[in-house]
């Protein structure tokens, strides 16, 4: 009997652990997973309402939100998405979370891309307001992070997408994209952080060469 | 051990394959249809699921017991459901209550366009005045090409819906502007005292506008400066017409902001280019000044002040009608000084307080001569009085001193109410030859508006406004109303009432304080369908105008005034503008259709004014080409002539009709176009626009209507000074961060 209380008394102490760490764990990859494969909008709001659910069952976990605003940034990205801007409203509701527990360089990249999003609804009349927000985004996350591979890669699709005319072009953004790449080979993530960008980055080097 | 392992195990399976619950249901708005993407959550776990597009969901959860279900979806408020998990499924059907939503809501269209770049529902953005071929970056010009706005060419103003240019008033930051354009000229347009760079939104009310206005009765242009300026920079324009210099500071904090600007016309050298006309003894030109200072408060609000100083000379001379050989000259000297200071404050818990008072002083020195050949003054005997009447020296000073106050209180999320009230200190003075006349008015309003949002989809704008002017000591009440329904994602109706006052001018308020307010009645319906590429409106409306202004003649130099006039004006105006089915291409259409007449002044009956055609259009496109980082932009405009009429005075003191007839059709095809080279480069050191304009490519030549003879025997046709009008210009702007290096490289 007594062995049978200490095995109940360490059982609970295992599921107190594995509840708590392991299965944010578990339930973050697995989002993750999910988050990659999702293709369609349902698919992808359905995962980012699952990160958010983890994220307020969590309180103090930033990554949840974070991956919550990037599903909802995928969707921001799908050309039969026509009303950016409503989108954007829901991309910064879940950054306003993430951001409320740390503001962080990843978050910034985040910024950038809705920011993007919307100035490019109709870049001439709004590449003032949302690109100059979109610009501010990225220098504010380099200088919390100066090694991010992923807002170099950003940069270098500003850079790419807009006309030389305009101060961009190929040959501006193939050494961004290389420093991206560089970054990418050389980034340690650690376990559930964000490790999307390298492969896009390598396919836009490519075409710029 | 054994045991152990087994207990362990067992409680392991236990937990994972504990009894899952499996909770589902259907979410639903107010009206019964499914919310697709809502987010369901069982609060403080992961469990939840998100709706399908029938609104349907399920998920199974392992929590047991009291717990909450939280359903959220953008544009709703969010949900919340106490529940018990026992053994058996759960479902839960979630109604959904819309969320106010200042960007999803109705917004009353009847008779307003908004332009700007901060405007929810703009038409038209800052950067659009300036670029629209035929305006060069004059507010009002480029405004004729909205639906409501007649084509007059030979005098300044807005003529709205069969309103006369004096029954639109302009308005910046809440105060009116007594002086809004240049000293009028005979039969030539001014252009606005304003440029629209120094506002970042316009509103232009073609009718049935908010209780905060009043005294027009046809139309508010709302002007509203920008707050503060994005970056430091120094300015320069060059233009063989025109040269100016200014700086926006901006400070480090970017709390606060000032600016001075100078700017000097000068086109003597392109009237010896481009001929004209008349015969200009003295170059038009004005010199002009303005200041600002700009900052922000410890809550939030902001104070804002301008100031403009303008000075400018003009001298002209046509041949005289009355007679083959002499000459009437026209001189004008104008001082125009305007003051507009501004405080917007939030003072909490909802309430927005926003004050603002002007002062602007308007002197113009007028000299009309008869001139010989030899450029000498004729002057005649009393028995040739039409002629004598031509040799008039004339001093008119406007002073305008005003202060308004708006409280603002929100209620719930989008719904306010506001009121406040107007002062108004007007000190006029005409000496007409050796004759002073003074009026000084005292007008003073009181007024309240509600913003009521039924549900996002309905909404209603109810005001009242009432107001004194002691100059005729008369008081008024004017209602108004509108409201707003949506009908779809993007489309919706609005209507709108409202009676407006208008004191008389003051020409005839000099002469007589016997008089009551002119009045007009509008009635609008407006449909609008709007995206953010394409925009389509369709806009009916009719005003009924009581008590215009008569003129009853003594003889030829005095008339009487009353209150005996009337009228009406009715029509269907349409504007579409279209960004979006050949990209980079930008165009939009305008077409009214105006049916006026009005017995006022010197009409013998209700006729249709002279400055009223039956059928206005424009068309307007914009396109720039990123590879040669040039625009190109025209403007084609047509309007049907207006109807022209010569009143004489009878021996029975009356006027009657000694000639009539209509004009013919106006025409006009418009281009400009922008050279931006350093757009889009990062590190460029300057700014630099490139900015050339032809009006009227084609050379039609427009007649506006006829002047005639003192005996009526003659007519001649009103045209414009030149046929054509070319502009060309450099804008170069210096960013201050490096404007040093800039100058320093140049040296």
């Amino acid at each position: 009997m007594k062995s049978f209380m200490l095995s109940l008394f360490l059982c609970s102490l295992l599921f107190a652990g594995f509840s708590q760490g392991d299965k944010y764990t578990a339930v973050m990859q697995k989002n993750i997973a999910s988050l990659d494969a999702a293709k369609t909008v349902g698919a992808l709001q359905d995962v980012a309402a699952s990160f958010e659910r983890v994220g307020d069952a969590e309180k103090t976990q930033w990554l949840p939100y974070y991956y919550a605003a990037l599903a909802q940034t995928r969707i921001g990205w799908l050309p039969e998405v026509k009303d950016k801007d409503a989108n954007a409203v829901q991309i910064k509701k879940y950054l306003a979370k993430a951001e409320a527990i740390e503001k962080n360089a990843e978050l910034y990249a985040v910024e950038n891309m809705v920011a993007t999003q919307q100035m490019l609804v109709d870049p001439q009349t709004r590449w003032q307001t949302n690109g100059q927000e979109a610009a501010a985004a990225l220098q504010a996350g380099l200088k919390l992070d100066p090694n991010n591979p992923r807002l170099y890669y950003l940069q270098g699709e500003s850079l790419f997408g807009t006309p030389a005319q305009f101060g961009g072009g190929k040959d501006k953004a193939k050494p961004v994209f290389e420093k991206s790449v560089a970054l990418f080979k050389s980034a340690q993530p650690k376990p559930l952080y964000p490790t999307w960008g390298q492969q896009q980055a390598e396919d836009k080097l490519a075409k710029c060469q | 051990m054994k045991q152990l392992f087994f207990i362990f195990n067992l409680i392991l399976l236990s937990r994972l394959t504990m009894a899952q619950v499996l909770i589902s249901g259907k979410i639903k708005d107010a009206k019964g249809r499914p919310v697709q993407g809502a987010s369901i959550a069982l609060k403080d776990s992961y469990d939840g699921a998100t709706s399908d597009s029938t609104g349907h969901f399920n998920f199974k959860t392992t929590e047991k017991g009291a717990r909450l279900l939280t359903v959220s979806s953008i544009g709703f408020r969010a949900f919340e459901q106490a529940i018990t998990i026992a053994d058996g499924p759960i479902l839960v059907d979630v109604p959904l209550k819309e969320e106010p939503n200042e960007l999803k809501a109705v917004i009353i269209t009847a008779g307003s366009f908004a332009a700007g770049d901060s405007k929810r529902g703009a038409v038209m953005s800052s950067l659009d005045i300036a670029t629209t071929a035929g305006s060069n970056a004059d507010i009002t010009a480029a405004l004729k090409t909205l639906p409501g706005a007649q084509q007059v060419g030979e005098q300044e103003g807005l003529f709205v819906r069969g309103g006369a240019g004096y029954e639109a008033k302009q308005y910046i930051d809440g105060t009116l502007v007594n002086n809004p354009y240049n000293t009028s000229v005979p039969d030539i347009a001014q252009r606005g005292r304003f440029s629209p760079f120094l506002f970042k939104g316009t509103v232009f009310s073609t009718g049935g506008y908010s209780a905060l206005y009043g005294q027009a009765l046809s139309s508010v242009l709302l002007l509203e400066s920008i707050d503060l300026p994005e970056k430091s920079e120094v300015d320069a324009t060059l233009s063989p017409l025109f040269v100016g210099l200014g700086t926006q500071q901006l400070a480090k904090d970017k709390k606060s902001s000032w600016g001075i600007n100078y700017g000097y016309t000068n086109v003597g050298l392109y009237f010896n280019a481009v001929k004209q006309t008349p015969d200009y003894f003295k170059v038009p030109q004005f010199h002009s000044g303005d200041a600002n200072f700009r900052f922000k408060t410890k809550r939030g609000g902001m104070v804002k002040y301008y100031t403009t100083f303008a000075h400018s000379t003009l001298g002209l001379r046509r041949p005289d009608i009355d007679s083959s050989y002499l000459k009437n000259a026209f001189d004008v000297r104008n001082n125009n000084w305007y003051n507009n200071l501004s405080w917007r404050e939030y003072l909490g818990k909802g309430w927005k307080m926003t004050l603002g008072t002007g002062y602007s002083t308007n002197k113009d020195n007028l000299l009309l001569q008869v001139q010989d050949a030899g450029n000498k003054q004729k002057v005649f005997s009393n028995a040739v009085y039409w002629m004598n009447g031509k040799n008039v020296s004339l001093v008119n000073r406007q002073d305008l001193a005003q202060v308004k106050a708006v409280f603002d209180k929100k209620l719930g999320a989008i719904s306010s109410i506001r009121f406040g009230g107007e002062y108004q200190h007007a000190y006029n003075t005409t000496r007409y030859n050796d004759t002073l006349r003074k009026l000084i008015d005292n007008y003073s309003a009181a007024f309240a508006e509600s913003d009521i949002f039924i549900t996002n989809a309905l909404a209603a704008k109810i005001g009242l406004r009432a107001e004194y002017t002691s100059v005729i000591n008369k008081a008024a009440i004017a209602p108004r109303l509108s409201l707003a329904y949506k009908t779809g994602k993007d489309g919706q109706v609005s209507v709108a009432y409202g009676v407006f006052y208008q004191k008389p001018e003051n020409q005839q308020l000099f002469y007589t304080n016997q008089l009551g307010f002119t009045k007009a009645t509008h009635y609008i319906i407006n449909y609008q369908k709007m995206t953010i590429e394409r925009v389509f409106r369709v806009e009916a409306y009719y005003k009924k105008y009581d008590d215009l202004i008569k003129t009853i003649p003594n003889n030829y130099y005095y008339s009487n005034y009353n209150n005996a006039g009337s009228g009406y004006a009715r029509g269907i105006e349409i504007f579409w503008r279209d960004k979006k089915s050949i990209q980079n291409f930008d165009y939009w259409i305008s077409y009214s259709f105006l049916d006026t007449k009005r017995d006022y002044l010197n009409f013998t009956e209700q006729l249709t004014p002279n400055f009223a055609a039956k059928h206005t259009a424009s068309l307007v496109m914009k396109r720039f080409f990123t590879k040669i980082k040039t625009g190109f932009n025209f403007t084609y405009s047509y309007a049907t002539g207006r109807p022209y009429y010569n009143f004489l005075i009878s021996n029975g003191n009356k006027y009657y009709i000694a000639d009539q007839g209509k004009a013919k059709d106006f025409n006009s095809l418009n281009f400009s176009m922008e050279y931006v080279p350093s757009v889009g480069k990062t590190n460029a050191k300057s700014f630099v626009v490139w900015f050339a304009s032809i009006s009227n490519i084609l050379g039609y030549n427009a007649v506006y209507g006829y002047n005639y003879s003192y005996n009526g025997m003659i007519k001649q046709p009103i045209i414009p000074t030149a046929n054509r009008f070319y502009f060309i210009g450099c804008f170069i702007s210096w960013g201050v961060d490096r404007t040093q290096d800039a100058i320093n490289n140049n040296l």
